[in-house]
């Protein structure tokens, strides 16, 4: 074993934290970028090796398949070269032996909020998450560090059947319908980030939605990375069946270090037919983490699968929601935003396979690039031989707030079948001078000017999104133009 | 007894090292309507693009001060703080950003401490609006975006008047609209008149049907040459401009 039991009052930090100017100076300005202490119970030395994946399931206490599972992704991902598209220059900067692959800083996920440790509870606190839960959701999980350290689930839709538990639980709790699904959406060799994420999964959410159930109220996950070189790998299963629905929303943060952090998901949606998932991302990673996340759903007959997806902060992100069009008449919706600031890359899109006749597709793609600061659009539409009367329509607008910046558009279209109807729209804009004039004419100084300028640009995203992410979204972004102009 | 609010002297103008305005002198009271007529390449638009402060314009010469305060001293969005207002020849689309929200935004900032309520804006929005016969939706529309040429009018003449300026610059306002859209723009400067300093920047005659100037200035060659009352602009629509070419 080489995790290290630690005692929560005799814990001290080990090494320097770098703490406001010159972590400020060294990862820019973000507004989640304090820190807690870490007061782990449980936290494993850095690196990776097929022993540390064996730990954590046995200290997870896993049933033999998923441990061997793990083992199985370990070495896929150690076999598996490093892609070679994206932004290869970032991605070979990553050490995957400084990443703590695993820290548990509470003994269990509470039910009540009272229960959580206080210092994780202050986190949670300043990022207003148990306000949001009295307010308007139906459910939510806080995943701090590996695990989720609180989850609560409305009552009423506990009594229909619905289940919402973080991914650990859910495993526990109900390891057939886990086993059955789990990595049939995303198998662990599709890349090696899936596989990486297979061999460490911890945390994420298990969602189950029985027949005609429809969740009216979303349910939500946070998740945050506290310690320094952390590695989140959350794992997300979300299954809706026949005829439900269900929306859920995630947020993330993390503070701000001087060193890197390593965030790696997998997120798994199957809609049943006639069912609808929607899956809402609002991520505000700091400027030294990165996100190499796979998500993808399998939509069935008549099923609907829409990803709202927003990318703000990270080093670099690679993300590219898919959905594959396995039953007839199903719909893919995805409608991503990126701001990529400087010396960060947003190299985001979508991908949709119609695999079957009738299926059809929206893809809406915006991207702001600002100080020097890369957004990449890549995308996939494969249209399969007997898919017949297809429609994908496309659209990418890139806005660039100064010469500095950086956009480009990598689509690529696999049509077999010549019944589709296939719509590619692509535009890059800049803010003009005369834009600015008029909104400062109408007294609004330039980074305010700027600001509207940019939220508008991302209104068709914003009005997707439950009104509290909304709103906090446009504060974000006016923090960011604030920022940046002096 | 009279307030100045503009003052322009031996103004010059370069736009990318061109000379635009030569010379210019004006000098604007509250109360006070002043309309500025000239062919178009006169200098008209650049004038009052300079007073508000457009970057591309650069000052070679001369100063301008507003309420005795000179303008050099001051960005543009404190140029409209201070209670100065540029309505726009061709306003600008801001995609996303919807009308009521902007106009909301603006006025608090424009109006500051002194901005209504929630409730006080609502009121004077829909005075404001019923007076210029503009439907309630108009307010959920991106500004400017897909409007027709009335309508983007309409919209500068709605921000003006919420903005309640001291010195009102209208760049061609009236410029391609119909007889109800130019009734509307009327109405909305006689409005603010009392108030403030009007400068109107414009060619053609027929607005002066429904605003009465108290001066009349022709503008040539970045100069402006002759200045006189209502009658004049009715002298310039007899007989053109070349007397006063070649007088200048």
């Amino acid at each position: 074993m080489n995790w290290k039991k630690e005692a929560m009052n005799g814990w001290k930090p080990r090494g320097e934290v770098m703490v406001g100017d010159t972590a400020r100076d060294a990862v820019g300005d973000y507004q989640y970028g304090f820190h807690d202490p870490e007061n782990a119970t449980i936290r494993f030395d850095k690196g990776l090796s097929e022993q540390v994946v064996r730990d954590i399931s046995e200290l997870k206490g896993e049933p033999e398949w998923m441990c061997e599972l793990r083992v199985k992704a370990y070495k896929r991902f150690v076999e598996m070269p490093m892609p070679t598209w994206g932004n290869c220059d970032i991605l070979e900067q990553i050490d995957f032996d400084s990443v703590i692959y695993f820290l548990r800083s509470s003994e269990g996920t509470e039910k009540d909020w009272d229960d959580v440790p206080e210092d994780i509870k202050n986190t949670f606190e300043r990022l207003g998450i148990p306000e949001a839960e009295q307010k308007w959701l139906g459910g939510v999980t806080a995943q701090y560090e590996s695990e989720a350290v609180y989850h609560s689930i409305r009552s009423d839709l506990e009594e229909q059947g619905v289940i919402f538990l973080d991914m650990d639980s859910g495993l526990k709790q109900h390891p057939e319908i886990v086993k059955k699904w789990f990595g049939s959406v995303v198998p662990h060799s599709d890349n090696k980030f899936s596989a990486l994420n297979t061999a460490v999964w911890s945390g994420g959410s298990f969602i189950y939605v029985p027949k005609g159930v429809h969740v009216e109220m979303p349910v939500q996950a946070y998740f945050r990375i506290n310690a320094k070189n952390m590695g989140q790998f959350e794992r997300t299963l979300i299954i809706a069946d026949e005829g439900s629905s269900i929306q859920y929303v995630e947020g993330c943060t993390a503070p701000t270090y001087s060193t890197e952090s390593l965030h790696s998901a997998v997120v798994e949606l199957i809609a049943m037919d006639g069912a609808k998932i929607r899956y809402s991302t609002v991520q505000n990673w700091s400027a030294n983490v990165y996100n190499l996340v796979t998500k993808r759903g399998i939509a069935h007959k008549d099923a609907t699968i829409e990803w709202v997806d927003g990318n703000i902060g990270s080093k670099l992100t690679m993300k590219y929601p898919s959905v594959i069009l396995k039953g007839e008449g199903s719909h893919a919706e995805v409608i991503s935003v990126a701001y990529a600031g400087g010396s960060q890359h947003q190299d985001t899109g979508a991908k949709v396979h119609h695999l079957a006749p009738n299926t059809t597709s929206n893809i809406l793609s915006k991207s702001i690039s600002k100080n020097g600061g890369r957004s990449s659009y890549r995308g996939m539409i494969q249209v399969s031989p007997k898919a017949h009367d297809c429609r994908s329509k496309v659209v990418c607008d890139a806005l660039l707030l100064d010469p500095d910046s950086q956009s480009d558009t990598y689509p690529t279209m696999e049509v077999g079948n010549s019944s589709a109807d296939l719509e590619h729209e692509a535009s890059v804009s800049k803010v003009s001078g005369d834009q600015l004039f008029y909104l400062m004419s109408r007294g609004h100084n330039e980074a305010e000017a700027m600001a509207m300028i940019v939220n508008g640009f991302f209104e068709p995203f914003t009005r997707e999104l439950p009104m509290e992410y909304a709103v906090e979204l446009n504060r974000l972004l006016e923090l960011e133009m604030e920022g940046a102009i002096g | 007894m009279e307030e100045e609010v503009l003052r322009i002297a031996g103004l010059h103008v370069s736009v990318d090292g061109t000379e635009i305005i030569k010379g210019l002198d004006l000098s604007i009271s509250i109360g006070e309507i002043h309309v500025i007529m000239g062919r178009n390449g006169a200098g008209k638009s650049t004038l009052a693009n300079v007073i508000m402060g457009h970057p591309a314009y650069e000052i070679t010469s001369g100063t301008i001060h507003y309420r005795g305060q000179p303008l050099e001293e001051l960005e543009v969005f404190e140029r409209a703080r201070a209670g100065m207002f540029l309505s726009f020849q061709y306003p600008l689309v801001i995609p996303g950003v919807q009308v009521g929200t902007f106009l909301r935004k603006s006025v608090q900032a424009v109006r500051g401490e002194k901005a209504p309520t929630a409730r006080e804006f609502r009121k004077e929005l829909k005075t404001h609006m019923e007076a210029m016969g503009m439907e309630r939706s108009f307010l959920a529309r991106y500004v400017n975006d897909g409007f027709s040429g009335g309508e983007k009018k309409r919209l500068e003449m709605l921000q003006m008047l919420l903005l309640t300026p001291q010195l009102a610059l209208l760049d061609e306002t009236d410029s391609g609209l119909d007889i109800d859209a130019l009734k509307v723009v009327a109405t909305g400067i006689n409005s603010i008149a009392p108030e403030a300093g009007c400068l109107l920047i414009t060619h053609y005659q027929r607005m002066l049907e429904h605003v009465k100037p108290d001066y009349v200035h022709v503008m040539i060659d970045g100069c402006i040459v002759k200045t006189g009352g209502a009658e004049l602009a009715g002298e310039l629509e007899e007989r053109g401009y070349e007397w006063l070419e070649t007088a200048g």
